[in-house]
């Protein structure tokens, strides 16, 4: 079983029916006993970064995302809780990716960063046969600087990791529910990935 | 750097995709539904849902519409036509509204710009101003084109972007319905004005257009409607021409 992570905010409409249209179960909760017996653990992309740690928070969710042994992917802002810290209300966050998230800056860009845009770098099981420089749907702010688990960059004003790995966590910044083709591949490639060997 | 992107626009009423020339005379075109399959299917970036049913019947089935674009589509998705209230938004984006589109009621009210971003963010909000030229001036129209809204394009446009307008969607009313080619000049200017996105809409009649509008007036994404539905252009080909152009696209 598929468990999308509830923190209470937003609309996870889409990536809940990307789920079912991947041919897959799902059940979205906080429940702690149902998120550590899930195959598999998403955490879903809306919302801004403090209110979804002090939501995390409430919930005692924190050891327990920490502590999953399942693949885990965050989408969006739910990878952006997953690095150390976010510039987005000042928000120390869970630490995992020992990277940072910054507020896009650059010459000439429109903030957010609407739209589809190229992602390179893809050498990781997520990204199995979909092209270096595919194209993917980001809306956002704020992004992870590059770092140790960078495993894909983006270019807006500046290079961003648009896609981060350490152990069985990932993240993505694009949103591959809203992603086309490419972004059913992607996801697909996620939620058919094995628990941690 | 993003790509420039291509939104066919569907005009729903009562359950049908309609189209109409400067607003009137409507024809049915087909299932909205699989409509925005085959185009996300052909390379379409994103799709524009406008309910253009005017009575309570029609806003419910618009709703229940919503519901099933979000079970079938993979791409985002804009709706728009009716929208009065920040509750109406929230339905929307219940229903999985990737983005509303606000156009009359926030010529009324602009302050429903704000209450919606505050709730969602900037970037679930495009502000849709119809327009057209009267006496050298831009002038902005409500209701489906129908009413002056005493407003000027440009003076509208930057005061929806500081009241949070995350997009603005720009229907020159003049090119609307005439597959003549965009307002270019005048979406050059407005682009120029605005730091937020610019949609460009009205005049789409050869893949020309496109490419002329792209190249020549900054403008963010194009969004046309029969030339898709009657199906003279198909969107890979447009794709594959803007390419050819320098126009950085998304080819699938």
């Amino acid at each position: 079983m598929v468990t999308i992570i509830d923190y209470g905010t937003g609309n996870i409409f889409s990536l809940c029916n990307a789920v079912k249209r991947a041919g897959l179960n799902y059940t979205v909760t906080s429940d702690k006993d149902i998120i550590t017996k899930s195959s598999h653990v998403i955490l879903p992309g809306v919302g801004e970064a403090s209110a979804v740690m002090r939501e995390i928070k409430k919930r005692g969710l924190e050891e327990v995302i920490k502590g999953l042994k399942v693949p885990v992917l965050g989408i969006c802002i739910g990878m952006q809780v997953l690095c150390s810290y976010s510039e987005e209300g000042d928000t120390e966050s869970l630490s995992v990716f020992p990277e940072r998230v910054i507020k896009l800056r650059g010459d000439n860009i429109k903030i957010p960063h609407m739209g589809w845009n190229r992602v390179y770098g893809t050498d990781n099981p997520l990204f199995n046969e979909l092209e270096n420089g595919e194209w993917f749907y980001f809306v956002h702010s704020f992004a992870p600087e590059r770092g140790v688990s960078t495993i894909s960059t983006t270019n807006y004003g500046v290079e961003f990791s648009s896609t981060l790995n350490k152990d069985n966590f990932y993240g993505t910044q694009f949103h591959p529910e809203k992603s086309g083709v490419a972004g059913e591949r992607f996801l697909m490639n996620f939620l058919t990935m094995n628990t941690l060997k | 750097m993003v790509a420039k992107r291509i939104i066919p626009c569907l005009d729903v009423h009562e359950g049908e995709t309609v189209k109409g020339v400067n607003f009137v005379n409507l024809r049915v075109m087909g299932d909205p539904v699989e409509m925005g399959r085959m185009y996300s299917q052909q390379g379409a970036d994103e799709l524009v849902y406008l309910d253009i049913s005017a009575t309570n019947q029609g806003r419910g089935t618009f709703l229940s519409l919503v519901r099933k674009v979000a079970d079938t589509l993979n791409i985002p998705f804009t709706v728009g036509g009716g929208i009065s209230t920040a509750d109406d938004a929230s339905r929307l984006l219940d229903s999985g509204a990737d983005k509303i589109s606000l156009n009359s009621a926030a010529l009324k009210d602009p302050t429903l710009i704000e209450k919606v971003a505050a709730r969602y963010g900037s970037q679930f909000v495009v502000v849709a101003i119809d327009a057209k030229l009267l006496e050298n001036s831009w002038r902005v129209m409500s209701n489906g084109g129908r009413n002056s809204a005493h407003r000027e394009l440009f003076e509208w446009a930057n005061e929806a972007e500081s009241r949070g307008a995350g997009e603005i969607l720009f229907t020159s009313m003049d090119n609307d319905g005439t597959k003549k080619g965009f307002a270019v000049d005048t979406l050059a200017k407005l682009c120029n004005q605005l730091s937020i996105p610019v949609i460009a809409s009205g005049g789409a009649g050869k893949m020309e257009h496109f490419s002329e509008l792209f190249l020549n007036s900054g403008a963010d994404a194009a969004l046309a409607a029969s030339v898709f539905h009657e199906g003279t252009l198909p969107i890979s080909s447009l794709k594959k021409h803007l390419s050819s152009c320098g126009v950085p696209v998304r080819i699938v």
